[in-house]
């Protein structure tokens, strides 16, 4: 590499800032083959196993009650989920965002804690404080509630992990907006819920989407900390990533496959919508930092 | 008349014509409460009930121990791994210009989108013995699928966005013109690199790292399908959990839980100091 940078008299003057051809050729290559080996086939691989046995094998998951059943439970659970942390977040970086007042970092740490937590002890917390054995365990089942191994708790354990989206992703943008625009409404006379839908929220309105959309796409792909508080039973607890597990374990891998295919669908859609916001509004999703 | 005092009180806040303060930071506070505090306090009284005796006996049972050393070891690997690919991918994505550059972007961000139970039985279909990858592998001997090498190709696809995106904002604000003023010195392309463009990023690359690190330690939907779950041999702690649940072993369940917060909080803390070290050090995070 050394060789070909210090070859001084080249023609052209940028290239004292880049390497030379020949090794981002390489580097390029490098990088391609390697997303393209870890990260692109297994996406492929989700589509081809789907389409392994032709159209009607793979419209033949979806005929059945089970598969309606995790179909729905996902979507119920993903519209609850996300709506509660849409509010949370902005209601949690309005506080944030344009007030100083002490603890607020540590407060900030705790909203990112589900972040650093395993999603299996995600569920598990749940189980300890609802499950039988919990600590209101005996409670609940005086007062016939259920809430673990039934939807409520796949619900709570998905606000769980969902929990720090929308704020991590508000809490910057507003505070690099601060407060002078929301300032102003309020000197012109507007009250505080006016200032906010007519200065505030045009203002987030692009990273608010954004974090929506990556909170939709975990809500409804989450894994772990909904199958620990599941009970996996068919038709009633499973939602579509369970689905896909207890299909694969049966070794039907065509219903499998194609039912995963729902999900890595909604991962590209998620992903090209992404990209588009990025792209189009890159200063209005995020706070300085990254910006391509 | 008294006059008010001089000094001014310390406030919880400082005032702001700002309204809504008390209403948004309780519900703030209500729902953090909640939704995370309690449920995670469960946790910590359940551990405190087994105590530090408790937990240790847990820990040094043999199968536990070498879950947590196949969940930990592993995961370092994978996150090197994940390092090394992920600074050449953000090196790549922000200094060359090519052809699909912003598609080769998106796909970085793929493991973040791909639901972990997908992914899991992708890398399973992949690089099983009669698999697309696999088949080729087992020709060389390597045996991929439902052993450790599983996990760790797993743990590299779920760590590598990690490793990318803490890297690729600092690469994106290198001033050009201290690369320039490297050039012009005498330094060659490749000093420049390693003496002046590489240490401002080792932060971020740590940084990286250690993310990687932890969210492969706590992964579980992409690797169990790959895993075999061999007892010993290739079973993760996160499995071990659901095991111990489904015996209605809480206390176990628990004990090993914490252990894995506990490495988890040791290892968020690194990063805390990293990034310190690195605001006194180079100025920016």
């Amino acid at each position: 590499m050394s060789e070909i940078a210090t070859d001084l008299p080249r023609q052209q003057p940028a290239s004292v800032v880049t390497e030379g051809g020949l090794v981002r050729g390489l580097l390029i290559a490098v990088a391609i083959v390697f997303l393209a080996l870890f990260l692109v086939l297994p996406l492929a691989t989700v589509f081809v196993q789907a389409f392994a046995k032709g159209w009607d094998a793979y419209l033949a998951a979806f005929h059945e009650a089970d598969a309606h059943a995790a179909i729905r439970l996902t979507l119920i659970t993903a519209a609850i989920a996300v709506p509660f942390n849409l509010v949370f977040g902005v209601v949690a970086s309005w506080a944030i965002a344009k007030f100083e007042f002490r603890g607020k970092n540590l407060l900030i740490t705790l909203i990112d804690l589900p972040f650093s937590v395993s999603p299996v002890v995600s569920g598990l917390i749940y189980v300890l404080v609802f499950g039988s054995q919990g600590l209101i365990g005996p409670w609940l089942i005086e007062h016939d509630i259920q809430i673990i191994f039934a939807v409520p708790g796949i619900v709570l354990a998905t606000i769980f992990v969902t929990f720090p989206f929308v704020a991590r992703q508000l809490i910057p943008l507003m505070q690099e907006q601060g407060t002078a625009e929301e300032e102003a409404a309020l000197t012109l006379g507007a009250s505080g819920w006016h200032a906010f839908r007519t200065v505030t929220l045009p203002n987030i309105r692009w990273g608010l989407l954004y974090s929506v959309l990556l909170c939709n796409a975990r809500a409804m792909g989450e894994f772990g900390a909904v199958s620990v508080v599941s009970g996996h039973i068919r038709g009633l607890t499973n939602t579509l990533p369970l689905h896909v597990e207890i299909l694969y374990n049966e070794y039907n891998f065509v219903a499998s496959f194609a039912v995963a295919s729902l999900l890595a669908g909604l991962a590209l859609v998620t992903l090209g919508l992404k990209s588009l916001l990025e792209w189009r509004y890159a200063g209005d999703i995020a706070a300085s930092g990254r910006r391509h | 008349m008294a006059s008010p005092p001089l000094r001014p009180r310390r406030r919880f806040r400082q005032p702001s014509v700002i309204p809504g303060f008390g209403l948004t930071l309780g519900y703030t506070l209500t729902c953090l409460s909640l939704i995370v505090l309690l449920p995670l306090a469960a946790l910590v009284v359940r551990a405190s009930g087994l105590g530090l005796s408790g937990i240790w006996e847990v820990a040094t049972d043999p199968r536990v121990a070498s879950a947590l050393r196949v969940s930990f070891g592993i995961s370092a690997l994978a996150a090197l791994t994940a390092s090394l690919f992920g600074f050449l991918v953000a090196w790549v994505l922000t200094r060359y210009d090519f052809p699909g550059r912003r598609l080769v972007d998106a796909v970085v961000d793929l493991p973040f989108a791909l639901p972990t139970a997908v992914a899991g039985i992708a890398l399973a279909s992949l690089y099983a013995p009669n698999g697309l990858v696999g088949e080729q592998l087992a020709k060389l001997g390597i045996q991929a699928a439902y052993t450790p090498v599983g996990i760790y190709i797993a743990m590299v696809f779920i760590g590598l966005p990690f490793a990318v995106r803490t890297v690729q904002p600092l690469i994106v604000e290198i001033d050009k013109e201290i690369e320039e003023a490297s050039a012009t010195l005498g330094a060659g392309r490749f000093h420049t690199l390693t003496r002046v463009v590489l240490p401002p990023l080792i932060p971020a690359v740590l940084t990286g790292f250690a993310l990687a690190f932890a969210r492969g330690v706590g992964e579980y939907g992409s690797i169990i399908f790959i895993a075999g779950n061999l007892p010993y041999v290739s079973e993760i702690a996160p499995l071990l959990i659901v095991i111990k649940l489904s015996e209605f072993d809480y206390g176990g369940a628990c004990a090993i839980a914490t252990i894995m917060l506990g490495i988890s909080f040791v290892t968020l803390l690194a990063i805390n100091l990293i990034q310190a070290w690195s605001r006194r050090r180079f100025g920016y995070v």
